[in-house]
């Protein structure tokens, strides 16, 4: 029975082996345009990595991940923007790429939640307040 | 026999756990109950940390016969390393949360003087039974001391990346704070059982609920710089499944010690009180099932072991499910508090309780969503960064603002409030969110975590002017010093957030790269080794205006198992921190290098060790007074 | 809304954490995740060849009229070697398999052909995964049936075993 924590393969890279080619081009660089290097970066850091145990591939050394920045920054700098990509991965992939959840049934109850707590405990503490003015 | 001898330990304190209990349970029927509970509380504390001991000196040993052991240690691991490894795996490290929990009973049963000997006696039997349920798991489901035959000729614990000083200390730490709330939870239900909420309980609670939130806050900020220095990509925090579950009891341990104090000043917040302290060490229990079971991926996760996953869902049920049922069935008859207004101190600790609890609401809800979806429609999903960002955002500014008038406050009521006091910390946040807007754009929400940031440093004195000083108690003090730590960390996450500039780049020695206001050299790359890995080590100079610091990231390469990791060169200077990271050699010779100028950023953790320096003033502060209290009470007796 | 309902608030939120905590004890997870774009149209894309003297690989020779297996491989993948006898018998079943090498570079790929078997008939080297992605697929090795009309009719995640043999066949023979 093994427990080893899996942060080792985290903190080692993917659990897979590496292969030998190198990285893709903007995998490890910056777009030349800085505005559409901060677009690209928010959109990484909201991609989930897709081998990794539950990182972003913003701050992954897989090499998927790192093939997954350069999707990214590529297609920001053909001019797409940040949701289309996003949507262009959750099309394959499903909502799970996303660490911004997609709005929708599924998720109406994961947004509403905070609204709802902040209502019910505010009633709460109403009341309360109320019946020691009453 | 060192083995034995520790579990036939863990059997006897589980024995006594047991009488404990049952003892408790007969309660006034045998009469003159706390001269037999208390001795037998501290024997089986003793005994457990004895048992906890005996584990440490078989890792010491390499006493390669017992299979944890040899599971996870090796004969040539650094002493220090050997001891550490008695915690880093799921047997030793339930047997360290079992001691905690037995050590933690026997000082109650101690130290306590205040409580009636009724609710002392429900109390300890509360404990007891919280013992005795994981004393069931360590002997029936995860025995530490287990033999293994045949004995092995060497351990396999020889993992180079858990020698690391960081994951020595950070989970105990935890754990003392995770399992210090047992006591509140069981203090809580003793007053169920006993039906007497009142300041008593409050002030038997406190010292508890402050020793260990101070131990959570030091435990949650140290893991966060971990986290940053290690992961090599200048995070600090990524709202892992692992990150929630630790956040989660300091959340409501926060709750509970501002809900306390109302118990303990006012006698207020009666029902409320209860429930956060059962709600806190609930947390603490949930907490530690979701790390030890790994059903959440994580980048921390450990395998799923559906058996022993099960047991400790058990044991959860029957703790929180019966205090929550007992909570339902006898708050009823809970006497209400003392009144107070909307506007007085009480009413400002109301809005800090509901805030954060609808933090720790949400927290709870968006960690365990995407199980609750894969259960009900089979999809997988994720919550991450961008919904608890987004959320706990502002809230926690809401929560900061909250702080520029409620420690001004009167209790009861406050018709007056002294509004020329908030006056100059409003007017230092709206100058500051003005002045923000010289640096260009940042995200609205770093904007305005620099503003409430700089007014609550102001505000946050405030509570102090006009006192002599000398004879402010230690509490205020420590009041104070925390609620500077958490504009100071606001600032910090804002200033990471809204001026962290970022190189990523390939160079070949000799090329100069620009990081914000520095010049960054590459001097170029030399092998170099240690006891089990290989490196290569960056040269870099970095220079600004006339200062010049060398940097020296690594990317280190372990044979055994075959690993490789970046060992990121970090350098801080008054007004943040260079962060840099050598990764691999591209074809045609260049090295990538991933560059950070983050302004500020060693603020937030700074903003964590301030919020935990004031808890433990506060602590030494309340445990002082209440000695003073005693002694004069006894000589006036006398 | 009388006081007493709010004190079972928590016990309900206790027996949802109970319930979806149980589920995933009694269910572990699956971590492979499985692409949406089965039923869709392949997605267009032109591959160079990925060794010298054998076929490159475009979308539109996945719409010939015949199904093909559709193989995702590397040379540095160890599961793929423990693949590729099954994927030579399935080829000697009559099973026409096109193969994607990811991130690798030819003499690697040529090696691990004469090592271990060549059943493909075009191979295309996708080097930075982009292919790969999107197809939404997020490993190696997996396999891909697409029908006569470039629909992608099915998608096997990790290496083909001989008993994954009669499941593919029988996948084959729907998409013809």
């Amino acid at each position: 029975m093994k427990l080893l924590p899996l942060l080792l393969l985290a903190l080692a890279g993917p659990a897979l082996a590496d292969s030998a080619q190198p990285p893709a081009p903007y995998a490890y660089r910056q777009l030349e345009d800085a505005r559409q290097e901060a677009r690209a970066r928010a959109l990484m850091e909201e991609l989930r990595c897709l081998v990794c145990q539950g990182q972003s591939i913003a701050d992954s050394d897989a090499e998927l991940a790192g093939d997954m920045r350069h999707l990214v920054r590529t297609r920001i700098k053909a001019g797409e923007s940040p949701s289309q990509v996003r949507d262009w991965l959750v099309q394959r992939y499903g909502s799970w790429v996303s660490y911004a959840p997609v709005l929708g049934p599924e998720t109406l109850l994961l947004y509403a939640a905070p609204l709802l707590l902040l209502l019910g405990g505010g009633l709460l503490a109403a009341r309360r307040l109320q019946r020691r003015r009453g | 026999m060192i083995a034995e001898i520790g579990l036939a330990a863990l059997s006897l304190a589980a024995a006594l756990a047991l009488l404990q209990f049952a003892v408790s349970l007969a309660g006034g029927r045998l009469g003159e109950v706390r001269a037999l509970v208390v001795p037998v509380a501290v024997a089986q504390g003793a005994l457990t940390l004895f048992a906890f001991a005996m584990l440490i000196w078989l890792f010491l040993r390499t006493d390669l016969s017992v299979r944890l052991v040899a599971a996870n240690s090796h004969s040539l691991k650094p002493w220090f390393y050997k001891v550490a490894g008695t915690w880093g795996n799921h047997e030793g490290s339930m047997l360290l949360w079992v001691t905690v929990l037995a050590v933690a009973g026997a000082a109650l049963a101690l130290f306590e003087r205040r409580l009636p000997d009724k609710a002392l006696q429900a109390t300890l039997g509360a404990q007891a039974a919280l013992a005795l349920g994981f004393f069931a798991f360590l002997l029936l489901a995860s025995n530490p001391f287990a033999r293994l035959y045949p004995v092995p000729p060497e351990g396999q614990g020889l993992n180079p990346l858990l020698q690391d000083p960081g994951l020595a200390f950070h989970p105990p730490t935890l754990y003392l704070g995770y399992v210090g709330l047992s006591v509140a939870f069981s203090l809580a239900v003793g007053a169920l059982v006993t039906r007497d909420v009142g300041p008593a309980l409050a002030r038997a609670m406190r010292p508890w609920v402050l020793g260990a939130w101070v131990l959570l806050t030091i435990g949650i900020t140290a893991g966060s710089y971990w986290a940053y220095y290690e992961l090599g990509w200048g995070g600090w925090w990524f709202w892992d499944p692992v990150e929630n579950a630790s956040l989660m009891p300091w959340l409501a341990a926060t709750a509970l010690l501002h809900s306390i104090n109302v118990l303990a000043a006012r006698g207020g917040l009666r029902a409320w009180t209860i429930m956060l302290a059962v709600v806190a060490f609930s947390m603490s229990m949930v907490g530690t099932f979701l790390v030890r079971s790994g059903i959440l991926t994580s980048v921390h996760s450990f395998a799923v072991d559906p058996e022993r996953g099960t047991f400790i869902l058990a044991l959860l049920t029957i703790y929180i499910g019966g205090a929550l049922a007992l909570f339902a069935w006898r708050v009823g008859s809970v006497r209400e508090g003392a009144r107070f207004d909307l506007v007085s101190r009480e009413g400002a600790l109301v809005a800090n309780n509901l805030i954060l609890s609808v933090i720790l609401g949400t927290v709870f809800v968006g960690t365990l969503y995407p199980l609750f979806v894969e259960a009900a429609t089979g999809d997988k999903i994720s919550v991450g960064p961008p919904y608890f960002n987004a959320v706990t955002g502002p809230l926690t500014l809401a929560l900061a603002l909250l702080l520029f008038l409620g420690p001004l406050l009167n209790w009861r009521r406050d018709d007056r409030p002294n509004l020329r006091r908030i006056a100059l910390p409003l007017l230092v946040s709206m100058l500051v969110f003005a002045g923000s807007f010289l640096f260009g754009a940042m995200s609205p929400l770093a904007r305005l975590g620099l503003a409430v940031a700089a007014g609550l440093t102001v505000a946050s004195i405030m509570p102090l002017v006009g006192r002599n000083l000398r004879r402010t108690p230690l509490a205020s003090w420590g009041m104070v010093i925390s609620h500077l730590g958490v504009a100071v960390a606001i600032a910090g996450a804002a200033s990471d957030t809204a001026f962290t500039r970022e190189t990523l780049a390939a160079a070949r020695p000799g090329e100069t790269l620009t990081v914000g206001p520095w010049t960054v050299r590459f001097n170029g790359v030399d092998p170099v080794a240690g006891p089990n890995w290989t490196a290569v080590e960056g040269h870099l100079t970095a220079t600004r205006g006339g200062t010049a610091l060398r940097l020296d990231p690594q990317s280190r390469t372990f044979s055994d198992p075959p690993t490789e990791t970046n060992e990121a060169a970090i350098d801080t200077v008054w007004d943040g921190q260079l962060y840099t990271v050598l990764g691999r050699q591209e074809p045609g010779g260049r090295w990538q290098l991933r560059l950070w100028w983050k302004p500020m950023v060693t603020l937030l953790w700074l903003g964590g060790a301030l919020i935990a320096l004031g808890g433990l003033l506060a602590l030494i502060g309340r445990v002082l007074r209440d000695r003073r209290q005693r002694m004069r009470a006894r000589e006036a007796f006398a | 809304m009388k006081p007493k309902l709010w004190l079972a608030i928590p016990l309900i939120v206790l027996a949802f954490f109970l319930a979806a905590v149980g589920w995933r004890l009694s269910s572990p997870p699956n971590p492979t995740v499985k692409s949406r774009l089965i039923g869709q149209p392949l997605p267009e894309f032109a591959l160079a060849a990925a060794v010298p003297g054998k076929p490159a690989l475009t979308s539109a020779d996945l719409k010939a009229g015949e199904p093909r297996l559709l193989n995702l491989f590397a040379s540095w993948c160890v599961p793929c070697i423990a693949e590729a006898p099954v994927l030579v018998d399935l080829r000697r079943r009559g099973v026409v398999i096109d193969a994607i090498a990811i991130r690798d570079g030819p003499a690697d790929i040529a090696r691990f052909l004469a090592d271990h078997g060549d059943p493909f008939a075009r191979i295309g080297t996708d080097p930075q995964s982009q292919v790969q992605m999107a197809l939404g697929s997020s490993g190696v090795p997996e396999s891909f049936i697409v029908d006569g009309r470039g629909v992608i009719r099915y998608q096997h995640i990790g290496p083909v075993m001989p008993q994954d043999v009669p499941t593919i066949l029988a996948q084959w023979e729907q998409a013809k």
